[in-house]
C-alpha cells in the first residue's frame, strides 16, 4: 500500500468509528463547461472544486480561505446542493444527500441554511423584515400565522434587533444590522448547519467585530456547526476550529488553527500569511518577520498550470511539480498538506 | 530646520446640500499637513469622509457638495483660486490619485497605452511616439510583465492587480509631488494587495513624493504609514506618528477599532467592538460627533464638540477625557 492508499484507509476507519461528525465531503467535483464556437459546444472545463474531501464535527467551525477563485463560494453552494456536483459525495448527518431529488432535499434544507456576503443584495427590498424572518417559516413549517409571528420575534431578539424593527424595511437598517437580519433568517428554522459565505468582509471593522461576536454567541447558545468561507485569514482565524487554504479548486492546506497559522506548511499558507498587513506596535519585530510574497496573479481557473497548480508562484518549485499533482497528505497529527516538498 | 509641507489644508469644510434643507458635513473643519516623501494615512470607516477629504484636495466634489470654507495650499499656491483651467493643470501633475475601484477608474474603450499617453502628451507635451516610448517604460518600472504587448491590450483583458498597476504608472507619469491613494487595495486578494502597497512605497521613495494613504485597515497603516489621522464624523479625532498611535491609542474610537480587530498574534474569546453604527453625516450628535456610541460619554460630551488639541508635541486628541486625565486644563 502506499502511504497516500493508508491514510485514506485511516482516515476512513476513523470516520466511521466517529459519530459526531455533522458534514462529510468525499472527492467533491464540480465542473462548469466552457463553451464556445459558433454552435456553443463545451470546449473545455472549468474545475471549480476539484476532487475535494473532508469532514466537519457537531459545534465545530470550519474556515475556508482563499483568494478570488479559488473555488470557497462554489464548495459552499455544492455541500448546500444550490449546485450540483459533477462528482464524489456529499454526507449530511449519515446520510448521503449528493444524489437527491428536489424534492427529497426539501426536508432537509431546514437543518442547513447559509448566510450570504452581500445584505444588500440578498434580503428581497419589497419584505419587511417580519416577513422576511417569517418566510423561512412558511416554507418549512405548518406553524400558524401567530406561532410564526412569534417565532421571528424570538429570533430577532436573539441577533440583537428589537420588536418595532419588524414592521421596517431593509433600507432602513445599516449593513451591520442587514446582516443580523440574514442572520435571523438562517438561523429561524433551528437548522444544525449554517455556511457563512463572507458573511462580515461588506462591513466596518466595528461592525464586523459586533456580527463576529453575535455568530459565536448564536453558536455557542443554539449548538451550531459553521462552515466558514472567507478571504480574511484574521477573522477565519478568529472564529474557526480548523481551517482549509483552498487554491484553484483544491485543498493546499488543512489543519487546526494553532497548527495552519503558527506552523504553516504549504508556500502558499506561508505566503498568504506573510502577505497581510498585521498591527504591530513594535517596529522591530516587522523586520524579523519572514518576508516571502507571493509574486504574480492567479492562474485562470479555466486553464491551470499542469501538476501542482501552485508551482507557478511558487519559489520552491521544481521540475517534478509540474509533473505530478501533489496529493493531500497527513504531515502531523490532523495537519493535512499537498506538496512535494514533504514527500 | 523646519521642512516646509507641500501641502497644507486648513479648516477645510466640504458640506452636501440636500433635500429638505438637509446639510451632511461630510468634510467639517480638517487642518492637516504632508510633508515632502512622507507616507500618511488617514484612516475611518466608511463614511468618515476620508474620501471626500481627498477629492476636496483635488476639486473634484460635484453638486449637491460644495467646499464651503477653507484653504488648501500646495507650496504656497492657494488651490481654492485656482480656477478650473489652473486646476487641471495642478491634477496629474502636482497631486495624482488612483482609486478604490481600477475598473470604473480606468476607461474601458481606450487601450492602456493610450491612456498613459494622454497624460505625457497634455502635461508633458511629448510627442506621440516619445509618449508611446515613455508609457512602456513606466509600465516596466510598475512591474508589467510584456510591457510591450499589455500597451495595445485594453482594461479588460487585464487582472485587478495588473489595472491597479496601470493606474500607479498614469499616476506617476508626470512624476507628481503628491499622490493620494484612495483604499487602492480594497478590491484586491491579500496576496496582490501586498504587491501593490510595496510597489506604492517603491515608486515613493524613486520619485520622492509624498503619498497620502487612505485606508479603513489599520493593518496597511502599521506597515506603510509614517503618521496616521484617524476620521470619524467628518473630522480627525486623532493624529499621531504609526507608532505612538498603536502603542498609545488615546481616543476611545481609535481604541475601540483596534480592540475590534481580530488579532493574528494572540486569542481573545470575544472581540472589543463599538456599539452602534456611524451616524449620517446630515445627523451628526450635537456634541462630540461620537458621544453616541462612546463608552467613556460624559454629561459635556453631548452639549459641546471638544477641540482636537496636542497632549504631546507628536500627538493630537479631539477628547474631554484628556482634560481630565492628562492635565491639559
Amino acid at each position: 500500500m502506499t502511504s497516500l492508499e493508508q491514510s485514506v484507509v485511516v482516515q476512513a476507519h476513523q470516520e466511521s468509528t466517529n459519530n459526531d461528525v455533522l458534514i462529510e465531503v468525499q472527492h467533491l467535483k464540480k465542473y462548469f463547461p466552457i463553451k464556445g464556437g459558433i454552435f456553443k459546444r463545451t470546449i473545455g472545463q472549468l474545475k471549480a472544486v476539484d476532487d475535494i474531501s473532508f469532514q466537519i464535527h457537531k459545534g465545530e467551525t470550519l474556515g475556508i480561505v482563499g483568494e478570488s477563485g479559488s473555488g470557497k463560494s462554489t464548495l459552499g453552494r455544492v455541500i448546500l446542493r444550490l449546485l450540483d456536483p459533477t462528482d464524489g459525495q456529499i454526507h449530511f448527518n449519515g446520510n448521503n444527500i449528493s444524489t437527491l431529488t428536489r424534492r427529497q432535499m426539501n426536508p432537509i434544507r431546514r437543518d442547513m441554511q447559509i448566510v450570504f456576503q452581500d445584505p444588500f443584495a440578498s434580503l428581497n427590498s419589497k419584505m419587511s423584515v417580519g416577513e422576511l424572518v417569517e418566510e423561512p417559516l412558511l416554507v418549512q413549517t405548518s406553524l400558524s400565522k401567530l406561532e410564526r409571528r412569534q417565532k421571528a420575534l424570538e429570533m430577532i431578539e436573539k441577533v440583537g434587533l428589537r420588536q418595532t424593527d419588524l414592521q421596517k424595511y431593509p433600507h432602513e437598517f445599516s449593513g451591520g444590522q442587514r446582516q443580523r437580519i440574514s442572520i435571523a433568517r438562517a438561523l429561524v428554522l433551528e437548522p444544525k448547519f449554517v455556511i457563512c459565505d463572507e458573511p462580515v468582509s461588506a462591513l466596518d471593522v466595528s461592525i464586523q467585530a459586533q456580527v463576529l461576536n453575535l455568530m459565536k454567541d448564536l453558536q455557542e447558545n443554539l449548538g451550531l456547526t459553521y462552515l466558514f468561507i472567507a478571504h480574511d485569514l484574521s477573522v477565519v482565524k478568529h472564529i474557526s476550529d480548523r481551517v482549509a487554504v483552498m487554491y484553484l479548486g483544491r485543498i493546499a492546506e488543512i489543519a487546526p488553527k494553532n497548527a495552519l497559522y503558527n506552523n504553516p506548511l504549504h508556500p502558499y499558507t506561508q505566503g498568504l500569511l506573510s502577505s497581510i498587513p498585521v498591527i504591530n506596535t513594535d517596529m522591530e519585530s516587522k523586520k524579523n518577520r519572514e518576508i516571502f510574497k507571493i509574486s504574480g496573479d492567479l492562474p485562470s481557473p479555466a486553464n491551470p498550470p499542469s501538476g501542482c497548480t501552485f508551482r507557478t508562484r511558487c519559489p520552491f518549485a521544481n521540475e517534478r511539480c509540474s509533473m505530478e499533482r501533489p496529493e493531500l497528505l497527513e504531515k502531523e497529527n490532523g495537519h493535512f498538506v499537498a506538496c512535494h516538498l514533504y514527500t | 530646520m523646519t521642512k516646509q509641507p507641500i501641502l497644507d489644508v486648513d479648516q477645510l469644510k466640504t458640506y452636501f446640500y440636500l433635500e429638505d434643507k438637509k446639510v451632511a458635513k461630510a468634510v467639517d473643519n480638517i487642518s492637516f499637513s504632508i510633508f515632502p516623501g512622507e507616507t500618511v494615512a488617514l484612516v475611518g470607516e466608511s463614511g468618515s469622509g476620508k474620501s471626500i477629504t481627498a477629492l476636496s484636495i483635488m476639486q473634484l466634489i460635484n453638486k449637491p457638495g460644495r467646499i464651503v470654507d477653507g484653504t488648501i495650499l500646495m507650496n504656497g499656491d492657494e488651490l481654492l483660486q485656482f480656477s478650473t483651467k489652473q486646476m487641471t493643470k495642478v491634477r496629474g501633475k502636482n497631486i495624482a490619485m488612483i482609486f478604490q475601484e481600477p475598473m470604473t477608474a480606468l476607461n474601458p474603450v481606450y487601450t492602456v497605452g493610450n491612456q498613459i499617453s494622454e497624460m505625457l502628451r497634455k502635461h508633458k507635451k511629448l510627442h506621440k511616439k516619445d509618449a508611446r516610448k515613455q508609457s512602456i517604460k513606466l509600465l516596466q518600472t510598475v512591474g508589467i510583465p510584456r510591457a510591450d504587448e499589455v500597451i495595445d491590450e485594453y482594461p479588460h483583458q487585464l487582472s485587478g492587480g495588473m489595472r491597479q498597476r496601470v493606474m500607479i504608472a498614469m499616476a506617476i507619469s508626470c512624476e507628481p509631488k503628491l499622490l493620494i491613494a484612495d483604499e487602492p487595495t480594497t478590491a484586491l486578494d491579500v496576496t496582490i494587495q501586498a504587491q501593490i502597497l510595496d510597489l506604492l512605497v517603491e515608486m515613493r521613495e524613486k520619485f520622492q513624493m509624498a503619498l497620502l494613504l487612505i485606508t479603513h485597515d489599520l493593518g496597511v497603516v502599521s506597515e506603510y504609514a509614517d503618521r496616521v489621522m484617524v476620521m470619524y464624523g467628518g473630522q480627525i479625532v486623532e493624529e499621531a506618528p504609526t507608532r505612538e498611535l498603536l502603542q498609545n491609542p488615546e481616543h476611545p474610537y481609535t481604541k475601540g477599532l483596534l480592540a475590534s480587530i481580530p488579532n493574528m498574534q494572540d486569542d481573545v474569546d470575544r472581540l472589543g467592538s463599538i456599539k452602534g453604527t456611524v451616524p449620517p453625516a446630515f445627523d451628526f450628535p450635537k456634541g462630540c460627533r461620537f458621544s453616541t456610541r462612546c463608552p467613556f460619554v460624559m454629561e459635556r460630551c453631548n452639549h459641546s464638540n471638544p477641540d482636537l488639541k496636542e497632549i504631546n508635541s507628536i500627538h493630537s486628541v479631539r477628547c474631554y477625557l484628556h482634560e481630565f486625565w492628562g492635565g491639559g486644563v
